[in-house]
């Protein structure tokens, strides 16, 4: 069943006409992909999806229920959760305040203490150094740390902007390790990245996005064989 | 040797010549001064504790620009008004009660009745003026919401003086808070200040506490980092500046009453000094840092009230005391000539990294 539908979809970033008819969905318990270049639109895909940014023309659905009315601390609370682009913990708060931030839309004072749990079972790291301030950790931590700040708020959908941005080979594949798990657990996830190799490893559908426009869209295995997508986003000759 | 010199340029050499020059002059006439006698203990334990009281009022003020500026980044100049308009709406409490005697029988709830009134009405001014005056400006360059403060500075002090006219009104005398208690004849505190220092610490004690560990507080401090991810949390961003406002009202509303019981009067213009004053102190122990602005009032409230006959009697200046408030500015320049972040503030590309 579709839990996130964007339909036809135009977004502007002032005069710039950003999204041109954007339509996808994301079904319950997916883990569905969005590649594309930089500048393609992905990030502002996923703003547009938050409230961040509201588009001219075209419907968001979550559940069935348009999400047009509402601001975006409101959609949070609806459960559309964004970890965003070069993850943007709050340096100067711990890594606690950044987890009960995340929390800010529950009220359940023993489920916030059962999600800081799983945040730090999932990250272990985290838990080491939960009384530090956010801006002290490294890069793949802070990354730990902007997902587990979006879990808290209990997601109906994960939307993951880049997490792999900037982080070394092997933390870009713990990172990826996390979110395959995720999926496991139930998590629904929307996934934007340009490891488009990485992205459609572990995904189960993908869209490739281009200039604001969806060119492409399959399930991620055969988005592997294709070879428009092998050229342009895998590096295949 | 001589490629290390060329490197420091003229500019830096005249400063540090300046600023080396004053030092020089105000440890030579702080040893004067000394040295002349002409001051026992007595007089600057005096100076000292007027110096903590004043500078009590301007760290009460100097929270709202800092806590203002850490969310928005922007200077609201009309703070002072904001402070002058709840001692002066208090003023008429105030009085009534004083006149119908009841401040002198029941001083403590006379006075909870002044504060009250005076902090409602400065956290009123304050949320019409961010709703009216700085919200639809939010997305606009900087230059445009100051100016605004300006001018909204400059209604408020008009419209007040339209309504209650120019003159000076004297604050009510409530009887318990005269008299000063004395100890060993060497310190001696008045008991209103007694009443200022304590009611600012507690104030002070209280916003550092709700700022640390509630979970609004904590908001308040993720939105003043990034406002967009702040969103994405679920945090309501418009709510948490409208409640920064309230917050940094209620505190200039408290600390026009103080000021107000300190000076024993109110004026529409009251509010332009002691609002420059702290948004000094806010500059002074580095803008958008909270312990900072707190730091940096007591240390100008002090600065004031001693450095002028400390530094400057003994040299010979006549009536130095008129020329506290030049002191004070040049300590801001010299400070932020040698230390642009203030004292506690940190250096702008480390906060960033």
């Amino acid at each position: 069943m579709a839990i996130l539908e964007v339909e036809n979809v135009h977004t502007y970033y002032g005069n710039i006409h950003a999204l041109k008819g954007i339509s996808l969905t994301v079904n319950e318990g997916e883990n569905v992909t969005l590649i594309g270049a930089n500048g393609a639109g992905k990030s502002t895909l996923l703003k547009t999806i938050s409230g961040l940014l509201h588009p001219k023309q075209g419907m968001i659905r979550l559940a069935g229920e348009d999400l047009a009315a509402y601001q975006a601390h409101e959609i949070v609370g609806k459960g559309v959760v964004q970890a965003p682009e070069g993850r943007r913990v709050f340096g100067r708060l711990t890594v606690s305040e950044n987890l009960e931030m995340g929390a800010y839309t529950r009220v359940d004072r023993s489920g916030i203490a059962d999600g800081i749990e799983h945040v730090f079972t999932l990250f272990p790291r985290l838990k080491e150094r939960h009384n530090q301030v956010a801006g002290t950790l490294s890069g793949g931590e802070q990354q730990m740390l902007a997902i587990g700040r979006a879990l808290m708020a209990r997601p109906r959908v994960l939307l993951l902007d880049e997490p792999s941005m900037g982080l070394a080979p092997i933390l870009v594949q713990s990172i990826f390790e996390t979110i395959v798990q995720l999926h496991a657990a139930g998590t629904t996830i929307l996934l934007v990245e340009q490891n488009a190799r990485m992205a459609l490893q572990i995904a189960d559908r993908g869209y490739v996005l281009q200039t604001g426009q969806i060119i492409l869209s399959d399930t991620a295995g055969n988005l592997r064989q294709n070879e428009m997508v092998q050229k342009a986003y895998l590096g295949m000759a | 040797m001589r490629r290390a010199l060329e490197r420091i340029s003229l500019i830096d050499v005249f400063m540090w010549i300046v600023g080396g020059s004053i030092i020089g002059i105000v440890l030579v006439g702080s040893v004067a001064t000394i040295r002349s006698g002409q001051y026992s203990i007595r007089h600057w334990s005096d100076f000292l504790i007027f110096g903590v009281a004043q500078g009590s009022v301007y760290a009460l003020i100097a929270l709202g620009y800092t806590l203002v500026y850490g969310i928005l980044r922007m200077i609201n100049f009309a703070h002072g008004e904001v402070f002058m308009s709840g001692a002066y709406t208090a003023f008429f409490v105030a009085d009534a009660l004083s006149k119908s005697g009841f401040l002198g029988q029941n001083p403590l709830l006379g006075l909870l009745a002044v504060f009250a009134v005076s902090m409602a009405t400065s956290v009123t001014v304050a949320v019409i003026l961010e709703r009216v005056a700085y919200r639809p400006l939010r997305r606009a360059p900087r230059l445009v919401p100051l100016i605004t403060a300006i001018g909204a500075s400059f209604f408020l002090q008009y419209t007040f003086r339209g309504f209650y006219g120019s003159g000076f009104k004297s604050y009510p005398e409530v009887p318990v808070l005269q008299g000063s208690w004395v100890w060993g004849g060497i310190v001696s505190i008045q008991r209103i200040q007694v009443l200022v220092i304590v009611a600012a610490g507690l104030l002070m004690l209280a916003l550092y506490t709700y700022v640390q560990r509630t979970r609004a507080g904590k908001a308040m401090r993720a939105v003043s980092e990034d406002k967009d991810v702040a969103a994405l949390m679920g945090i309501n961003v418009d709510a948490v500046i409208v409640q920064t406002f309230i917050i940094g009202a209620a505190l200039a509303g408290a600390a026009g009453v103080l000021y107000a019981l300190m000076f024993r009067q109110v004026h529409f213009f009251m509010g332009f000094f002691p609002g420059i004053k702290a948004f000094t102190a806010a500059v002074l122990g580095g803008i958008g840092n909270i312990p900072g602005a707190m730091l940096g009032g007591l240390f100008l409230g002090i600065f004031e009230s001693v450095g002028p006959i400390l530094f400057l009697d003994g040299l010979g200046v006549p009536a130095p005391y008129q020329l506290k408030d030049a002191i004070a500015f040049t300590m801001l320049v010299l400070i932020l000539i040698f230390r642009p972040t203030g004292i506690l503030g940190e250096r702008l590309a480390r906060a960033k990294a």
